[in-house]
């Protein structure tokens, strides 16, 4: 068959399947596209009046925007913990689902990018990081990496998959001698990204709270114990309402690498405090201001006490095999990582770096409401970006949607399709 | 094969070679400041205004000056240190005022000038000579323009002003001035 | 109750003048596939310069011009600013503000002068920018201003993803705000908080702009760039000093050019014990403090 036209017939046919849905699902896709209008909407008087609408100024320069940017870039990365048992020890159960890890990892950083688009001055003016086009001011600047690895990564992750699942859907085998070595070189490219983007905090002397060796380590530490949360919750919903096979093994396999991880977070925060505790110094003042409050200014010191009771309960619960297998355990498990992480990545990095400013004012920053509904939508664009992706990929992996074939109705919840089980061809899985 | 297994190994020990050098070189510690190591252009000439030094007149009160409108000449002088009655009754000497008064600056010979500790006579315009005995390293460093305002060009003629032009010569220390406002505290946006 | 020191008058005369001035004062006029102004060649320069002036005069209704001097050959500039003498009167603050055209509302400025106590010294974590006294110097108190140190090593130019911000080799470390994405990694990366973010269009009102501008320097900015002290590069390049230098009512700031062994500058590297801020973090200010 052409491969245009073939390609055409998927892209009609994907657009089907996402319109076809049950009431859960179109609650859940109108909601995230009231959020995004509402996103839209703070953005557009952001843009016409500045940033002023945010609460940053120049004592704290980032903020929110910036927060929740290097906490996705931390669940990007950390599609490579499933990619890294599935390739390289040939781990059968989670092969199958490493492509869920990719399409979140290309939600991800979509959001990263438009995290980065609405924080910039002058939207107008990115394409001057275009190399050649524009500027860039390689390999001195680390936002200059920060842009060339995160691009890279994402047309990468988006190569693997669109190969993977449009083969799936030619009912071809694709070849393992192209992707085999894409997927492995994502192993290093995910521990890349994140690493890059701990730089850029790593290497501003400026800043004594993030000018730490550690911050790679931990921030490497913190994605690998969040981001598959977000997978794992994913893998059950599909257990749930599809006929995707996925085994208690693959969950709890993953669950067990990720508590491994969230002890190695846990021992690196605690090694900071440590080191800022005990020698004392001035640069306590950072630590202090996240956990104490420093001159009676303590906007985010509640919320980091329970980002640290979040995590630890999080890492009791994954630790323990009784409570790892638990699906409310665990899913509470997931809930409490990803709060966790989410508020130590996002506030806890970013406000206590710039709290007391370099010229030891304190300015207590907190997000405004239109900070907030921005953000709000670009989580929206996101989760609608994955929602949409593995609305189609699905039947895809399943067989149901192949070239010339469409799944002939839409799951009702709770429902378990067995009827095209005999007619599934063989050979489209992969 | 071997050799080029061998080709590739001596590649790679240069290659190696090279980039620590580089690395060492880039990590080497910087030892002067770079314009002690400029790069030969000479710096723009200068005008020289080191030995004439020009001031603007100095800063009289209505009508003080010259003095032997009131002092007589001829008369003679009460050299008695005394709290004036008569006349400068305003003026409150507060310059080392335990030691000094009036004629240990003011000449006794000739009423409109001042005079050195060695008796030397010095014109009112020449008055930074008399500062200068005492404040020694203040008066070195007026000289070279980096005690006081000056205003002008950094690389061209550039105006002094007198010790007296700020410091009131018979109580110099400053007086606290009021401060324009502060800068507006950061508010958050709600 | 008066926090701000600023009457009610002054406050309605500046809104008067803002309101006078251009309601859309972020002049964009700019061709937006501009190239980096150090790409630019004369010709283009020249237009642009052209275009420039014919906007801003338009909309402040004076002659503005704005230069492109180059910098002179054999010059580095320094500063030095004796802090035994400052008494935190903020006219260098005030000063530079009416210079370089910096925007009232929302407020900026390049200057941002300490109150440091004398217990403790120089030390940023017991120093306020915000004293509001009847009388300067306060009992107790000394005054340390601080602005862009123009560094050897400057930590913002390494870090411009589009190098909007480099040195030029008389020593000034500038931006081209027509270049400037507002990524603000200039300002996380500057261990001085020299650099000041426009939040919104920048407010100048048409009576108090200083219509001699230069390209790098003092020319009005827009919305969403990063701007900061350029050592009036519109002034020092014509031979002039420093408007803060000028305005300083107690001689506490000295400028000059460090490659000439008698300049002012260089006697107080000689004669007097200086010091810069932060010394650890390697920067090499060309801003030097000291006592007298």
């Amino acid at each position: 068959m052409n491969t245009v036209k073939l390609f055409w017939e998927f892209t009609a046919g994907s657009l089907r399947i996402v319109l076809k849905g049950s009431y859960l699902y179109w609650s859940w896709v109108i909601g995230l596209l009231v959020l995004i209008v509402i996103g839209a909407v703070a953005w557009i008087h952001q843009l016409q009046v500045g940033l002023i609408t945010t609460s940053m100024r120049d004592q704290v320069s980032w903020g929110f925007y910036i927060g929740n940017f290097t906490f996705l870039v931390g669940v990007a990365a950390a599609a490579v913990l499933l990619v890294i048992p599935a390739y390289v020890y040939q781990w059968k159960p989670i092969k199958e689902v490493v492509i869920l890890g990719e399409l979140l990892a290309i939600a991800a950083i979509v959001m990263c990018g438009l995290f980065v688009l609405v924080d910039v001055g002058r939207p107008d003016r990115v394409w001057h990081l275009i190399p050649y086009i524009g500027h860039l001011h390689f390999p001195s600047s680390l936002l200059a990496w920060d842009v060339i690895v995160l691009n890279g990564y994402l047309v990468l992750n988006f190569v693997i998959v669109t190969y993977l699942l449009f083969s799936a859907y030619r009912r071809r085998s694709p070849h393992k001698a192209f992707f085999i070595p894409l997927v492995l070189f994502s192993i290093p490219a995910a521990i890349g990204i994140h690493t890059v983007t701990a730089f850029l905090y790593n290497g501003i002397a400026a800043r004594p709270f993030w000018n730490a060796s550690i911050l790679a380590p931990r921030f490497l530490a913190s994605a690998f114990c969040s981001g598959p949360a977000l997978l794992l919750v994913l893998m059950q919903i599909l257990r749930r309402f599809t006929r995707f096979e996925i085994s208690d093994r693959a969950i709890w396999k993953i669950a067990e690498l990720m508590a491994y991880a969230m002890f190695i977070n846990l021992f690196l925060l605690g090694s900071e405090v440590f080191k800022d505790v005990y020698s004392n110094t001035e640069h306590l003042i950072h630590m202090r201001y996240m956990f104490i409050g420093v001159g009676g200014h303590s906007p985010i010191v509640p919320y980091m006490w329970v980002s640290v009771v979040c995590s630890i309960a999080a890492f009791v619960l994954f630790l323990i095999p009784r409570t790892r297998r638990h699906p409310v355990t665990l899913n509470l498990g997931c809930a409490l990582i990803w709060i966790g992480v989410y508020l130590e990545k996002g506030m806890g990095l970013v406000i206590p770096g710039l709290t007391p400013d370099t010229l030891g004012e304190i300015y207590e920053y907190f997000p405004s409401h239109n900070e907030f509904a921005v953000s709000a939508g670009i989580f929206s664009v996101g989760f609608l970006v994955f929602t949409l992706m593995v609305k189609v990929a699905t039947p895809i992996m399943l067989g149901e949607f192949t070239a010339g074939r469409e799944p002939a109705r839409t799951t009702a919840p709770g429902e378990v399709r067995l009827a095209n089980l005999q007619t599934s061809v063989s050979g489209s899985r992969e | 094969m071997t050799s080029s297994r061998k080709t590739s190994r001596s590649w790679s020990l240069q290659f190696a070679t090279l980039a620590t050098g580089i690395l060492l070189a880039a990590c080497a510690e910087q030892s002067r400041p770079s314009w002690l190591d400029p790069d030969g252009t000479p710096p723009p000439p200068v005008a020289d205004d080191t030995q004439k030094i020009e001031v603007p007149p100095p800063p009289f009160s209505d009508d003080i000056f010259p003095c032997t409108d009131c002092h007589d000449p001829d008369l003679p002088v009460n050299t008695k240190r005394r709290k004036l009655k008569l006349a400068h009754q305003d003026i409150v000497l507060h310059h080392d005022e335990q030691h000094r008064w009036c004629l240990d600056c003011h000449s006794v010979s000739n009423r409109d000038k001042l005079h050195l500790a060695n008796g030397t006579l010095v014109d009112f315009t020449e008055s930074y000579r008399l500062c200068g005995q005492c404040h020694g390293d203040k008066y070195r460093d007026w000289r070279a323009g980096v005690h006081g305002r000056r205003s002008g060009y950094w690389n061209g003629h550039k105006t002094y002003l007198l010790c007296v032009n700020c410091h009131n010569s018979h109580s110099p220390a400053f007086k606290p001035l009021e401060p324009k406002p502060m800068p507006k505290p950061p508010e958050p946006t709600k | 109750m008066t926090t701000t020191g600023v009457s009610r008058r002054d406050f309605l005369c500046v809104v008067a003048g803002c309101a006078a001035a251009s309601a859309c004062s972020n002049i964009t006029h700019t061709a937006w596939f501009r190239k980096r102004f150090a790409e630019l060649d004369a010709d283009a320069k020249a237009k642009i310069v052209a275009d420039l002036e014919r906007d801003y005069s338009r909309q402040y209704g004076k002659d503005v011009k704005v230069g492109t001097t180059e910098p002179m050959p054999g010059v580095e500039f320094g500063y030095a600013l004796d802090i035994s003498r400052c008494i935190g009167c903020r006219r260098c603050v005030y000063g530079c503000v009416e210079e370089n055209n910096q925007s009232r509302d929302p407020q900026i400025q390049w200057i941002r002068v300490l109150e440091m106590d004398k217990d403790y010294g120089i030390d940023f974590a017991h120093s306020t920018p915000y004293y509001d006294t009847d009388k300067v110097p306060r009992e107790g108190h000394f005054y340390l201003p601080v602005a862009c140190q123009h560094c050897e090593n400057p930590p913002c130019v390494k870090t411009c993803p589009v190098s909007a911000t480099w040195q030029e080799p008389d020593g000034i470390v500038v931006i081209d705000y027509d270049w400037c994405i507002g990524c603000r990694c200039c300002m996380s990366a500057c261990p001085y908080g020299a650099r000041h973010f426009n939040l919104a269009p920048p407010n100048v009102p048409a009576d108090e702009m200083n219509p001699k501008t230069h390209y790098l320097g003092n020319r009005p900015r827009m919305k969403g760039v990063v701007e900061k002290c350029t050592f009036c590069i519109q002034r020092v390049r014509e031979g002039r000093y420093p408007k803060c230098v000028e305005v300083c009512p107690v001689g506490a700031r000295k400028f000059g050019n460090l490659r000439d062994p008698k300049s002012e500058v260089r006697y107080i590297l000689e004669h007097e014990r200086v010091f810069v801020l932060k010394a650890e973090l390697n920067t090499r200010p060309r801003f030097f403090y000291f006592y007298s």
